[in-house]
């Protein structure tokens, strides 16, 4: 089956009503949808639905032999299904780039920042792990499937128990779930991520699936909450990186599972990006095309210092993990801003938060395959 | 012929949901007991070059498990499920056309292959496709002792002599599709049979009020139904 297109008019119009601010659902620029969080009857199963885009998780786990490198860490395993039913577009079989995409970005949202204490997973050193492992389906596809994603597979680890196992010895006795209680796994922090789109004429938000098709660019962000660091290097930095990239906006934090081993995500946390509307037209145009040449150097300069920051936050237990850019990929162009400098970048003439948790966060530019060609 | 009653047979409580998804022309999730699939139908779409089937529908079936990736046992299941699709939609009305069914485990707690068959029977009504008939999958178990029961739970699969799945239709209650494991005698098989009409009516009643719900207009329920609801 293909995808139907979008046809001249259709684009013209969304296009049209996006210079007057406008979005065909009514949302302002910044507004996330609705979010629905369901659980099943089987621990780590999760329905996510943001407006009419719906997507399943569900992890398992199982004992496995540890990867050769690491010997008492358990593996970690996602893979993102675009499944048939979300859209007519989507084939089954091979995945599609965007396919890949996702599932790669997924993985570094999730794997990369050790949200998942994997050390705990381990039962007996080089010989047995936990392999756990999360599948997640695409049901709907009415745009923005990846925070959705990101969305089920945090709420669903949360919420999965895994078999208790105790080591005697060399003698290992693994309870059925009827024996004991299945034991959650431990969870640090949720990462989540916002995802932005890029048009021509201004800058969007939280895209619903009509207008996905359209925008040149896309930026999804991805925010994970560590402990607080003080680190006037990065304020710089970050001021310079700024005026390369949009502002982000104000992030709902849409999670609200508690369970006794996640972090309480935005908890008191405050965030409000400012929407600085006076934003000359050249930094738009700016991002379109060399200048995130400019941005990748600034990258290696925020990377240095991120290094500076752990050694600051050697006193907490938790290390911030600055995800490796990715050098050999031309889509991707990576940016590491620092959260808590960015507020106060944004905030002209605002007051500080009192809360001053910090957000590294990893932003990344893909660019859609799809370049507009300019009407006359 | 063991009646319903005497043997104590009744089908676990479930729910079934029509126009869950806003992309797919029809869907459906149907839920028995714990055991709940939801379904997506599209079609008649266009269906590619090498595909097409020049008087008729190109039927296509893909069933997803939640974890791990398709293997045999699906494909079984796809296979069974496209014979009966083919032998209940008219497909000679949308020749060189592509009728595309996904089929989503959501939970899997015995029975599967019954709830496939109902979610994808409700699917294909809220697509409002030409069809013969209705039909419905009804499950039973077969035990040592001879008892019968409806709808097994895994752990009853697990103890059950025989396990059985038919397809019957919502007309004369014929059985369109059947599928058997373990061992039975045919006396044995005749009883489940029968057993499994009398069960068919009481689900179509279940369909009845699924669609009476769907096409309402005096009740006004949210356009996302918890998959969950009983």
């Amino acid at each position: 089956m293909k995808e139907t297109p979008l046809s001249n008019c259709e684009r013209e119009f969304v296009l049209l009503a996006l210079r007057e601010k406008k979005r065909l659902d009514g949302r302002q620029t910044y507004d996330y949808r609705k979010v629905k969080i369901a659980f099943g009857t089987e621990y780590g199963c999760c329905v996510v639905e943001l407006g009419k885009t719906r997507v399943l998780a569900q992890v398992s786990c199982e004992l496995v032999s540890p990867k050769p490198g690491r010997p008492s860490e358990g593996v970690l395993f996602f893979n993102l299904e675009l499944s048939p039913m979300a859209s007519p577009g989507f084939e089954p079989g091979r995945q599609s780039e965007m396919a890949i995409e996702m599932n790669r970005l997924l993985e570094r949202c999730l794997r990369s920042s050790r949200c998942v204490d994997t050390e705990s997973l381990c039962v007996i050193s080089g010989e047995k792990v936990w392999h756990v492992r999360t599948d997640i389906h695409a049901l709907n596809h009415d745009g923005n499937i990846m925070d959705a994603a990101v969305i089920a597979a945090n709420a669903a680890l949360a919420h999965f128990r895994r078999p208790d196992v105790t080591v005697q010895g060399e003698e290992v006795t693994l309870y059925s779930v009827k024996d004991r209680d299945p034991v959650p796994l431990t969870i640090h922090h949720m990462p989540l991520t916002t995802t932005f789109s890029f048009f021509h004429e201004g800058k969007e938000g939280r895209c619903c699936g009509f207008a996905e098709s359209l925008p040149v660019q896309r930026v999804t962000v991805a925010c994970a909450h560590e402990a607080t660091v003080n680190n006037e290097e990065a304020l710089r930095r970050a001021n310079e990186v700024v005026k390369f990239a949009e502002e982000p906006a104000d992030v709902e934090q849409p999670v609200c599972h508690r369970g006794p081993h996640t972090a309480q995500v935005g908890d008191g946390l405050v965030n409000s990006w400012l929407v600085v509307d006076d934003e000359p037209k050249s930094e738009e145009e700016a991002l379109d095309g060399g200048d995130l040449e400019g941005v990748k150097v600034e990258n290696e300069e925020v990377e240095e210092l991120s290094d500076d920051s752990v050694i600051i936050l050697e006193t907490h237990n938790r290390v911030p993990r600055v995800v490796q850019l990715s050098d050999g990929s031309e889509e991707d162009e990576v940016m590491i801003l620092s959260g808590k400098d960015l507020m106060n970048v944004s905030n002209k003439g605002c007051t500080k938060k009192a809360n001053n948790s910090d957000d590294v966060m990893e932003v990344m530019v893909t660019k859609t395959k799809k370049p507009r060609k300019r009407n006359k | 012929m063991e009646t319903c009653a005497a043997a104590g047979l009744h089908l676990p409580a479930g729910s079934c949901e029509l126009s869950l998804l806003s992309r797919a022309d029809g869907s459906a999730s149907c839920s028995r007991g714990d055991t709940t699939v939801l379904a997506a139908v599209y079609g008649p779409a266009e269906v590619k070059h090498s595909r097409e089937i020049s008087d008729k529908a190109t039927v296509e079936v893909i069933l997803k498990g939640k974890c791990g990736f398709p293997g045999v046992i699906e494909k079984s299941q796809e296979h069974m499920i496209r014979g009966v699709v083919e032998g209940t939609v008219l497909t000679g009305l949308h020749p060189r056309t592509s009728i595309t069914l996904v089929l989503q485990v959501i939970q899997d707690s015995g029975s599967l292959l019954a709830c496939c068959m109902n979610a994808t029977s409700l699917a294909l009504i809220d697509a409002g496709l030409p069809m013969r008939w209705f039909f419905c999958g009804i499950a039973c178990a077969l035990y040592a002792d001879g008892s019968i029961s409806l709808e097994p739970v895994t752990s009853q699969e697990m103890e059950s002599q025989a396990l059985m799945t038919f397809v019957l239709d919502s007309k004369d209650k014929r059985i369109l599709a059947s599928h058997t494991k373990g061992s039975f005698l045919s006396s044995e098989l005749q009883k489940c049979i029968a057993v499994s009409q009398t069960a068919a009516d009481k689900l179509f009643e279940i369909y009845k009020h699924a669609i009476t719900r769907r096409y309402s207009k005096t009740s006004l329920e949210a356009s996302a139904p918890n998959l969950w609801s009983t």
